[in-house]
């Protein structure tokens, strides 16, 4: 098994590490985020899309985010299904709203971007489709979680909808490109290097770690509350108990 | 084999004979395909362009309607408990049960598939196309729809609930079988579409009854 996992599955090490780690990532983000809005707005505009090309400097970090969160949840599914580990399901709970948020914000951007770009909001584009349905399977998981009372059971059946999830994703995502291309090719990562002038590069690429960081602080406290709230309801049973 | 057999023939009464059956479904899409034309409009060259299109999405919405009792009926009255203890494995279980499923409607609404797309506009050279789509994004739709079946067990509101979770996993059937019919319309290849059907449809087959499994013995635990 890959080593952080390892490490923080003992629950009372997580706590202690995620109390220092969760504000320690904040910090991170808000720094790298404010030298990467910075370098943003002082970029040149750019001699076709003008000034809204900084709206892909918000955009395309949410859009990444989006598709690495999935893979978090994921992962923290798998190990939660085949280790029948509590906080590894607390941390699958605790991603995906935070997927659907990163997802949510990127299509909004984009749809900012699409008005004065492409003169539409919307346009039935592999990308955007890809990224629509994307919010489908997180929508799914969070409606699935939600509609069953037992935990457990709960948690299980997450699990298994997100591996399925994960199996489809990548089909989702080549079916739609087969069906309609219109979006601009990845120019960040691709063979040869980015297409991309420096100007644009590094903000997007502090951004994109600022958003990483913002996902790894806010994770983490999302899993802490969840680890207190099962303590919380662990401790309320005892008492009345008696 | 002669348990499955048995299985398969149980599963396939039940959902022929008990409910309605195939009549429920296709009286929903001929009442879902009667509602496109009413909102879209009735100039023939619109409807059209579009036909071949209404017809299967109304047919995917169709496979999802019929998915609420696929399980849900056997959970309720504990025969599932039972089904559980045979011999058989529920991975085996659960496959037959999506087949019986596509027996009793899928293969009926792919019958009624042509017609509708022709009342709607489609050229009649299309039918045969478009009931072999029907056939195989049948197949897709009852072993994915099968998981969100087996997931929505013992939920709260489970008939939205699997429409929620099936709904994205649709998504490549109804682009394919689409496609096909599309490029077959418009005098492309049209074979690449039916092949990237048959494929999803095999994979559907292959790994649904491994989640449909996981999730019943998760809802029976």
């Amino acid at each position: 098994m890959i080593p952080a996992p390892a490490f923080l599955s003992n629950p009372e090490r997580f706590m202690a590490f995620s109390r220092w780690a969760a504000p320690m990532f904040g910090v991170v983000a808000v720094v790298l985020a404010l030298a990467g809005l910075w370098l943003g707005f002082i970029a040149p505009e750019d001699y076709q899309q003008g000034d809204t090309v900084r709206i892909m400097f918000i955009h395309v970090p949410a859009a990444w985010m989006g598709m690495f969160v999935y893979a978090c949840l994921g992962g923290a599914s798998f190990l939660a299904l085949v280790f029948r580990h509590a906080l590894a399901d607390a941390a699958a709970q605790a991603a995906a709203p935070l997927g659907a948020a990163f997802t949510v914000l990127a299509l909004a951007t984009g749809a900012l971007w699409g008005r004065p770009m492409w003169g539409a909001w919307w346009v039935w584009d592999a990308r955007l489709t890809s990224v629509l349905v994307l919010l489908l399977f997180y929508l799914a998981y969070m409606a699935l979680r939600a509609s069953l009372d037992d935990e457990t059971k709960a948690a299980r059946a997450g699990a298994i909808l997100a591996l399925v999830g994960v199996v489809n994703l990548p089909i989702v995502h080549w079916s739609v490109n087969w069906w309609n291309t219109l979006h601009q090719g990845a120019s960040v990562f691709r063979k040869g290097g980015p297409t991309m002038t420096v100007d644009y590069l590094y903000p997007l690429l502090l951004l994109g770690l600022a958003y990483m960081a913002a996902f790894g602080s806010l994770w983490l406290v999302r899993i802490r509350a969840e680890v207190w709230r099962r303590r919380a309801e662990a401790a309320a049973l005892r008492a009345a108990r008696g | 084999m002669s348990r499955a057999g048995a299985l398969l023939t149980r599963e396939v009464s039940l959902a022929w004979g008990k409910g309605g059956g195939p009549l429920v479904a296709l009286g929903f899409y001929a009442g879902t395909a009667t509602l496109l034309p009413l909102a879209t409009g009735p100039e023939p060259a619109r409807l059209a362009a579009i036909a071949t299109g209404m017809a299967w999405v109304a047919l995917a919405l169709a496979a999802l309607l019929s998915l609420e009792r696929l399980f849900e009926r056997d959970y309720e009255d504990g025969a599932l408990d039972l089904i559980v203890l045979s011999p058989v494995p529920l991975e085996i279980v659960c496959a037959l049960k999506c087949l019986g499923q596509w027996i009793a409607t899928g293969a009926p609404l792919a019958l009624a598939a042509p017609l509708a797309a022709i009342a709607l506009g489609a050229e009649p050279r299309l039918a045969p196309l478009i009931f072999a789509c029907a056939l195989v994004g049948g197949l897709a739709f009852a072993f994915t729809g099968g998981i969100g079946a087996a997931l929505s067990l013992g939920a709260r509101r489970g008939g939205l609930l699997t429409a929620v979770i099936v709904l994205p996993l649709f998504v490549p059937p109804v682009i394919f079988g689409g496609g096909a019919l599309d490029a077959f319309a418009g005098g492309l290849p049209w074979r690449p579409g039916l092949a990237l059907l048959c494929a999803y449809a095999a994979a559907a087959v292959a790994l649904g009854p491994l989640a449909m499994a996981a999730a019943c013995r998760n809802a029976l635990s």
